[in-house]
């Protein structure tokens, strides 16, 4: 009843392909953009530094990660580092060329992200599934070490951090500390929107198909012409872009200056967590399943407050933590598609409501 | 009809989450709003605790005793960082709209994230003994402040204890330190001092994933046979450092951590074989101060605190004691100067600025010989507070010399020097000028 | 040519020089090679039987040891009745695990039963730290009757130290082996679960219950999880920064193969020794700390040349 697309003709092969070929769908995010554009305005410095910036930033990260794992079916535990590249290499272009807008160098840095993802993808045309996952280690503790094991990453600061410089746009500072949360907030909707569709037009067309074929069945997908090389390293290549992209954007627009410990292992499996409790293989779980990481600390922190009982930070942190364990093993039994299974669900009810069966 | 709970149980959750959210940052009037970035899980909450409880029972005890700070009550929310920078910053971006005062992250990772924003958000920082060395020149960093003595000036005094012990030169000291920017923070001046006065550096890092296996770096050590040991360590990781030399025969008494890695946390769980282990300390040991028999009366008895009884007093504990000091003093000098009863981070500033922590005043505040005068002025952020040492006689800690000053004629131009190359590739940074 | 010098030459003069060192870091090596082996036979014991790979193995021996200890300290119970009540603690979750995550999750891909355990890692740590508190515990060495102290041998003009504590370890952790062995090859239930290992549809057909099964090895692994974390509690302390030691425990098993026991303790010992002696002797051309990455990159090299490991079966999924 809501979601029926009854009536709505295509009349051409453009309009059958687009991304989004309902009505429906196009109002809904529509609104959902109006909505995003809308929160500086109503939201606190609070929401937007702690909940929405980040939120958007991992939920780059999340497709990153789900172009690999979603997608192509290579587990990888190592996106901290690969975020990690980004962040270090986006640092050292934004201080030789300190005249090219920083925007360009954020984009540019995945690319070496991209690069090493490769360089460590490698092994994933002889082995595959839990032995992948242990060379992906390898790269996050290898990776770590050249962090901090390689001075000029971070310019021979004595304190082994990097530190981001005020950049402007259009006179605007849009990173350092004099950088106002709105605008840092606007710059990353902007290029999270932008990198979301380019994403999902890679997936769509004949590259991302060729991941789907290598994931669903490999022998079978080279028997069809499809050369595991290309698909994978190419996975591995996009994936780590993104990767490469959300570190650079997590240090320059977020955090303002970071450490090792900013691109550990534990980041590896934030982001992993949030690909399997937002969904495998779905854009739209990426966003949902970061939304929640994100915001469960959030409301577990409120919850007691708003019933009037002291609760210790600590605790706070022990409970989520917690939870967030036992709702991947929820997921992982009850529906291992994550929330975007559910967001299917709920549409399919849309569409008969109010009848149970369409 | 599961699903369908499901889908309910989510979409009522993410209805809460957005409720929360829009309602978190609601600001209380009429308190002093002091915001405590602790850690009390992970690898380093060993050290994180007590701290945060000896912080969080001095500002209480205020509140109980007398009211709170000039008649305002005190209200320390405790923020859980983990030790980890990321989440350091999301706490303080959930707390400064809070009307905070001033922040004590407790983390030099953290601290050097804050640096940066303090100026911009108008809130000071106070790494007290810890934290960017160089942030001790008030004329390049106005917001920061590193109370009593920052990394540089400690190292200092502890090579003067040295050298008073034996003497430096031609001497090989070890230096094993956490591998965080923490750790790191001593070096360039290691670095610099030694071709200065004579001695020879071997390093040896510890990586945070190694903290529980040393062996390598002991036997390192081994290697390297040096005359005495300097360590730059935090959490899980003093303890092992100090059982692997009791392993390899090294002597206690030549093996000097600095204030974060001689703890009674660190020292409890070795015993014995720790005996004669050296630690520099600024904060007095045990409960025999006015000040905290009254922190007992009023709180610990109380059941007002997360601390156990017996922790009262320990090294650590007294550590956070003293912070919650000079930032209560802090806040009393500011209000004082400005006339105000509820202060902001700007006015907090002053107050840090121009506090005086003379030997009278301790006397007042019920801690006489807890710890050297400070005080502070607007070029000197560190207010150039001496260190003793202590030493570790198997079950709890003794003073073992008197207070050691640094090298302030060496250290302060290598600090001036660190800072203007802090601020050279910083076109808009803002100074100020002193006097 | 000074590098050449540092990796070829110099090295092996500092071993000539003083020779005593050498033999300290080839002992430290093997005690610390021991323990990732143990880490190991955790993870192999499960992954056998059920081909289950347990990323929570690490967080099970922090869990069993603060169990252990918190018990003693915090509740006072005496140390050997603590130790029967921390193993009784390892049955009941081995049990827990078994109900309410595997049983579900039987016949899922190995990724997702890997992404399961990950997810109970963190409930474990969640839960731990409620339960058990975030701070560093040492561990109750002495009431448990391990011998501290240490023998010196004063050998080729030095002296090489051995902890009693590590001897302990070692005699302990082959007794457990050995008991493991006999357990697999003389008892009923062993050839049942080898039978499992074997062919799960074959062991069903012939009446051998599945769930039971995988009770016993989770419990066996929980075991093997308790003596790990006395052991390295005991050398340092029992915390939360464990458990990411733990980890190298992965590149152990592809050196050893993931489901040879002998391979694991081969691994360990391979994996122990070789990192001690790389970071005493070659670590600083890199500027140290090299023992971070060493396991891993070891593990990676392996896995271009000799994917299945050393003892590992053929059978490995390959492209």
């Amino acid at each position: 009843m809501f979601y029926r697309e009854a009536g709505q003709f295509k009349t051409s092969y453009k309009a059958d392909q687009a991304i989004f070929p309902i009505l429906q769908d196009r109002v809904g995010l529509g609104l959902i953009i109006v909505a995003a554009l809308l929160v500086p305005l109503f939201g606190s410095d609070f929401l937007i530094n702690s909940f929405m910036i980040p939120f958007l930033i991992f939920a780059l990260a999340s497709i990153g990660l789900n172009i690999l794992t979603g997608y192509c079916g290579q587990l990888s535990l190592g996106t901290g580092a690969f975020m990690g590249v980004g962040a270090y290499s986006c640092y050292k272009l934004a201080t030789i060329f300190p005249d090219v807008n920083i925007l360009i160098h954020i984009l540019l840095s995945g690319f070496f992200a991209a690069g090493i993802g490769c360089v460590f993808g490698l092994p994933s045309l002889r082995i595959k599934g839990l032995y992948l996952a242990i060379t992906t280690l390898a790269a996050q503790f290898f990776l770590e070490w050249c962090f901090i094991r390689i001075p000029w990453l971070y310019n021979y600061n004595d304190s082994g951090a990097i530190e981001v410089p005020t950049r402007t746009l259009l006179s605007v500072p849009i990173t350092g500390p004099s950088a106002t949360p709105s605008v840092r907030y606007y710059v990353i909707l902007a290029m999270i929107i932008g990198l979301t569709w380019i994403a999902s037009n890679i997936i769509r067309g004949r590259i991302g198909r060729s991941w789907m074929m290598i994931r669903d069945m490999d022998i079978a997908a080279e028997l069809m012409g499809i050369k595991p090389l290309n698909a994978k390293l190419s996975a591995f290549a996009v994936s780590s872009y993104f990767c490469g992209v959300a570190g650079a954007l997590m240090v320059f627009m977020w955090l303002g200056a970071a450490e090792v410990e900013s691109f550990s292992i534990n980041v590896s499996f934030q982001v992993l967590f949030m690909v399997i409790i937002g969904g495998m293989g779905s854009l739209i779980g990426c966003f949902l399943g970061a939304a929640f990481i994100f915001g469960l600390p959030i409301f577990v922190r409120a919850l007691p407050e708003m019933m009037g009982l002291a609760v210790n930070a600590s605790t706070v942190d022990h409970i989520s933590r917690m939870v967030i364990g036992a709702l991947i093993i929820f997921f992982l039994i009850v529906e291992p598609h994550g929330f975007a299974r559910l967001w299917q669900i709920v549409k399919e009810k849309l569409r008969n409501w109010p009848f149970p069966y369409g | 009809m599961r699903i369908q709970s499901l889908v309910m149980g989510v979409a009522a959750t993410a209805l809460a989450v957005t409720g929360t959210l829009s309602t978190a940052a609601t600001v209380a009037a009429e308190e002093l709003y002091v915001p405590s970035l602790s850690y009390r899980t992970g690898a380093f909450a060993g050290g994180g605790i007590p701290i945060a409880n000896g912080f969080a029972d001095y500002l209480n005890m205020l509140n109980a005793r007398d009211g709170g700070i000039g008649g305002v009550k005190v209200n320390v929310e405790e923020c859980e960082t983990g030790y980890n920078a990321q989440k350091g910053v999301e706490c303080y971006e959930a707390t400064k709209g809070k009307g905070a005062l001033v922040y004590n992250p407790y983390s030099t990772g953290i601290t050097l994230q804050l640096i940066p924003k303090a100026p911009v958000d108008e809130i000071p920082i106070l790494s007290m003994g810890y934290g960017l060395s160089a942030a001790a020149i008030g004329e390049k960093f106005p917001w920061t402040f590193t109370y009593p003595t920052s990394y540089w000036s400690q190292m200092s005094s502890i090579l003067k204890y040295i050298d008073s012990n034996g003497g430096l030169k031609g001497k090989k000291i070890g230096f094993i330190y956490l591998d965080v920017g923490y750790g790191k923070e001593p070096i360039p001046l290691l670095d610099n001092l030694a071709p200065k006065l004579g001695f020879e550096v071997a390093k040896f890092p510890v990586g945070v994933k190694e903290m529980q296996s040393q062996g390598s770096q002991w036997l390192n050590v081994r290697k390297e046979r040096p005359d005495w040991m300097i360590m730059w360590g935090w959490g899980a990781m003093n303890a092992t450092a100090i059982k692997e030399a009791a392993k390899i025969r090294y002597p206690m008494d030549k093996f000097i951590g600095n204030w974060w890695s001689s703890a009674h946390a660190d020292l409890k769980p070795v015993g014995d074989p720790g005996k004669g282990y050296l630690g520099a300390n600024f904060s007095g040991i045990g409960t025999d101060y006015p000040a905290l028999q009254d922190v007992i009366k009023h709180v610990v008895s109380a059941g007002n605190t997360q601390a156990n009884p017996e922790d009262v007093g320990n090294v650590l504990y007294n550590r956070g004691l003293f912070n919650a000091v000079i930032v209560a003093e802090a806040i009393a000098t500011a209000q004082k100067m400005t006339g105000k009863k509820v202060i902001t981070g700007a006015d907090m500033r002053v107050g840090l600025e121009n506090f005086k922590l003379t030997d009278a005043r301790l006397k007042e505040l019920g801690l006489e010989g807890f710890t050297g005068a400070i005080s502070g002025s607007c070029a000197d952020h560190e207010g150039s507070g001496a260190v003793f040492i202590q030493q570790w006689d198997g079950s709890t800690f003794n003073k073992a010399s008197d207070l050691i000053s640094p090298m302030t004629d060496v250290v302060r131009p290598l600090l001036e020097e660190a800072a203007n190359k802090y601020v050279a590739d910083k076109p808009d940074w803002k100074g100020q000028t002193c006097g | 040519m000074g590098l050449l010098n540092e990796i070829f030459i110099e090295p092996f003069i500092l071993i000539a020089d003083i020779p005593d060192l050498f033999i300290q870091t080839l002992w430290e090596g093997f005690v610390s090679g021991i323990l990732y082996a143990l880490i190991a036979l955790g993870f192999v014991l499960i992954f056998k039987a059920s081909g289950v790979f347990n990323f929570a193995q690490g967080i099970m021996v922090v869990f069993a040891a603060l169990a252990l200890v918190s018990l003693h300290t915090k509740f006072g119970v005496p140390a050997w009745i603590a130790l029967i009540l921390a193993v009784a603690i390892m049955g009941l979750l081995a049990m827990g695990i078994e109900r309410i995550v595997l049983r579900p999750l039987v016949g899922q891909p190995d990724a997702i039963l890997l992404m399961a355990t990950i997810g109970l890692t963190l409930f474990l740590q969640g839960a731990g730290e409620t339960i058990f508190g975030g701070e560093p515990q040492s561990m109750i060495t002495e009431e448990l009757g391990l011998p501290t102290g240490a023998t010196d041998w004063h050998v080729l003009g030095g002296r090489v130290t051995f902890q009693h504590l590590d001897v302990a370890a070692i005699i302990i952790a082959g007794l457990m082996v050995a008991g493991l062995a006999l357990f697999f090859s003389k008892t009923r239930i062993g050839r049942a679960l080898r039978a499992v290992a074997d062919d799960h549809q074959a062991a069903l057909s012939v009446g051998i219950s599945l769930n039971q099964i995988w009770v016993i090895v989770w419990f066996a692994a929980g075991i093997v999880a308790l003596v790990t974390g006395i052991m390295w509690g005991a050398r340092s302390d029992v915390s939360f920064a464990l458990e990411v030691i733990a980890l190298k425990a992965l590149a152990v098993l592809i050196l050893g193969g993931f489901t040879s026991i002998p391979g694991a303790i081969v691994g360990g010992l391979i994996i122990g020794i070789g990192e001690k002696v790389f970071e005493v002797y070659w670590g600083g051309i890199f500027g140290g700390g090299v023992e971070a990455w060493f396991a891993y990159v070891l593990a990676l090299i392996f896995l271009l040349f000799r994917p299945q490991g050393l003892f590992g079966e053929k059978i490995i999924e390959r492209v």
